[in-house]
């Protein structure tokens, strides 16, 4: 069941379309905002305050990268994987986070704390290498400075 | 040297409120438009000015205004759309704009609003740039409060209401007609046209799409006239533009600069060449959907026309550079498997072509490679070309591909002779 603070928040956006439907992406992001993700329940309940299938629903939660139809850590850290984050080192930080929480991409660590997850470009390719940890952005990354970041997210 | 877009942004401070954008200028182009111009003026004004889209393809932006039918009681309602999503690898222009003067871009949408006499915009924003996000909203609250937007803005009898709409991430939502879906709640799958969105756009109604830096330009043009926007370019094209390096270079970063200097000023002068030990190998003009130019095209003029002269497109006018301690097979296998991921899925020669070419690329990489690869990588890129896919992704993914097959022929063949990665 949505919560009454989420009914409320995509009442709010269904207002900025002309029918309920059109507010599907944001009825997606609201709950994966309260909930860290989507899960079957939640789809059939946006399914029917949206008045479309479930189907309808799952569809577009499954097309888009950034929700999440898993549960997920109760961090997420996106590490940009494309080109200038590339030539600037990426992988190596990508090894050095790996080895450190001792999980892959798509992997969450046995106690839930972190999700590690590659991510296309983030716009921030002139401070390359670049990641994000939840909504914050980090750039010019080193390990030492991926290292204290860590410790900040518990 | 002018920079209207970029002159009262200071990075590392918070852009300017209302009041602070008022104070320099602000919304006296939109006070101009709404007392003293038909919305026809403006499209005119625009249409002369030479202001090319700035999201990548440079379509003539008053030409698409022109598109849309203004009269009749068929012609409502109408949408105004800002191009937000900014998704291209090695692209950070708009993200600059809309952190450092978000006003700028609301400015320039009203009036951009008025001229095509749209009653609801919206701001399609990729969903990365939460400082933006916040912004804006903050942004288009004064301006709400202040009456530039909402009903009868400045006594004018023209009401406009504006939303931001923030993604939930794919690079295809970026292609007009894909945004356009996305906004109306459902998979960012690109729809044919024509007919356009002028025509038919968003909920089957007559619609823009703008990018931020073109939405930017409009304030200024209406302030300052046509000549003084086509004077402020080195070439016929109208305006400056915000141009951006990044890779092995000493100083990465982006700059508002005239259209039409070379990339060697863009190199050398504003991104003060490249980092020490690092030579220069190539790069991708503008984005990953790009072809490479090399050395001896350093001397192009950065503007629409002079870079497709050189067999590449000006794009969103930011560099990746290619260095010599890179693999330029690495390098393009990074950007097929990036057009591979985003691929929308819809139309076989990009579904089916994307993953198979980054698989090859993987395997030259590895050392596994064939020799007949480089054909089928060639066969590919061909069959992603213009006219046999649904929109312009493939199309764009076969840039690099085809311009990396050329250029570095060399590095593809001892990857596959030496049966392994010479960088690695």
């Amino acid at each position: 069941m949505l919560s009454e603070v989420e009914i409320k928040e995509i009442q709010e956006e269904i207002k900025q379309y002309p029918y309920p439907a059109v507010a599907c992406i944001d009825a997606l992001k609201i709950v994966q905002h309260h909930r860290g993700w989507v899960s079957d329940d939640s789809v059939k309940d946006i399914a029917e305050l949206l008045n479309i299938s479930n189907e309808e629903v799952d569809s577009v939660a499954t097309f888009y990268s950034r929700i999440y139809r898993k549960p997920v850590g109760r961090n997420v850290i996106l590490i940009c994987d494309s080109v200038s984050c590339m030539i600037m080192g990426y992988e190596s930080l990508y090894q050095y986070i790996s080895r450190k929480l001792g999980i892959s991409f798509g992997g969450t660590t046995p106690d839930g704390r972190f999700t590690l997850l590659p991510v296309s470009c983030l716009g921030d390719c002139d401070n390359a290498p670049a990641m994000m940890i939840n909504y914050d952005h980090y750039n010019r990354l080193t390990s030492e400075k991926i290292e204290e970041l860590l410790e900040r997210y518990k | 040297m002018e920079r209207p877009l970029t002159q009262h942004i200071k990075p590392g401070s918070d852009a300017y409120n209302l009041k602070e954008y008022k104070q320099v200028g602000g919304y006296s182009a939109l006070t101009k438009s709404l007392k003293r111009m038909a919305p026809s003026d403006i499209t005119n004004l625009v249409k002369a000015s030479n202001l090319l889209g700035r999201g990548g393809a440079g379509f003539p932006t008053g030409v698409k205004w022109s598109l849309v039918p203004m009269y009749g009681d068929t012609s409502k309602p109408k949408y105004l759309v800002c191009n937000a999503d900014e998704m291209e690898p090695g692209t950070f222009k708009d993200r600059y704009l809309l952190e450092g003067n978000p006003h700028q871009l609301i400015e320039g949408m009203i009036i951009s609003a008025y001229a095509i006499q749209a009653e609801k915009a919206y701001i399609f924003l990729r969903w990365a740039y939460k400082k933006a996000e916040a912004g804006l909203r903050k942004a288009i609250d004064e301006a709400y409060k202040a009456g530039y937007l909402g009903k009868n803005i400045l006594g004018s009898g023209f009401n406009l209401d504006l939303h931001v709409h923030s993604s939930a991430g794919r690079y295809i939502c970026g292609e007009e007609t894909a945004l356009l879906n996305s906004l109306e709640g459902k998979r960012a799958v690109p729809r044919t046209k024509p007919p356009f969105p002028a025509i038919s756009g968003l909920f089957g109604r007559p619609t823009v799409v703008n990018n931020v830096e073109t939405l930017s330009c409009i304030s200024h043009i209406v302030e300052n006239g046509e000549d003084w926007f086509k004077g402020l370019s080195l070439t016929s094209t109208g305006g400056t533009k915000l141009f951006g390096v990044s890779g092995k270079v000493k100083n990465p970063g982006t700059w508002e600069l005239p259209l039409g200097i070379t990339m060697r000023e863009l190199l050398e002068e504003h991104a003060g060449g490249m980092s020490p030990g690092h030579k220069f190998r190539g790069a991708l003009p503008g984005g990953a959907s790009t072809d490479f130019l090399i050395e001896e095209h350093l001397d192009v003029k950065m503007d629409f026309s002079t870079v497709a002269a050189a067999g590449s497109r000006l794009g969103t006018g930011t560099m990746i550079i290619l260095d010599d301690k890179t693999c330029p097979v690495a390098f393009v296998h990074n950007v097929e498997k990036f057009f591979a991921l985003e691929s929308c899925g819809w139309c076989t020669p990009c579904r089916e072509g994307l993953p198979w070419v980054e698989k090859m690329l993987a395997s030259i990489e590895e050392g596994t490679g064939k020799m007949e690869y480089l054909e089928l990588l060639s066969f590919n890129a061909k069959y992603f070309g213009p006219g046999n896919t649904f929109c312009a992704h493939a199309p764009g993914a076969a840039e690099p591909l085809q311009s990396g097959l050329k250029y570095f022929h060399d590095d593809f063949v001892k990857h596959i002779t030496d049966k392994k990665c010479p960088w690695r």
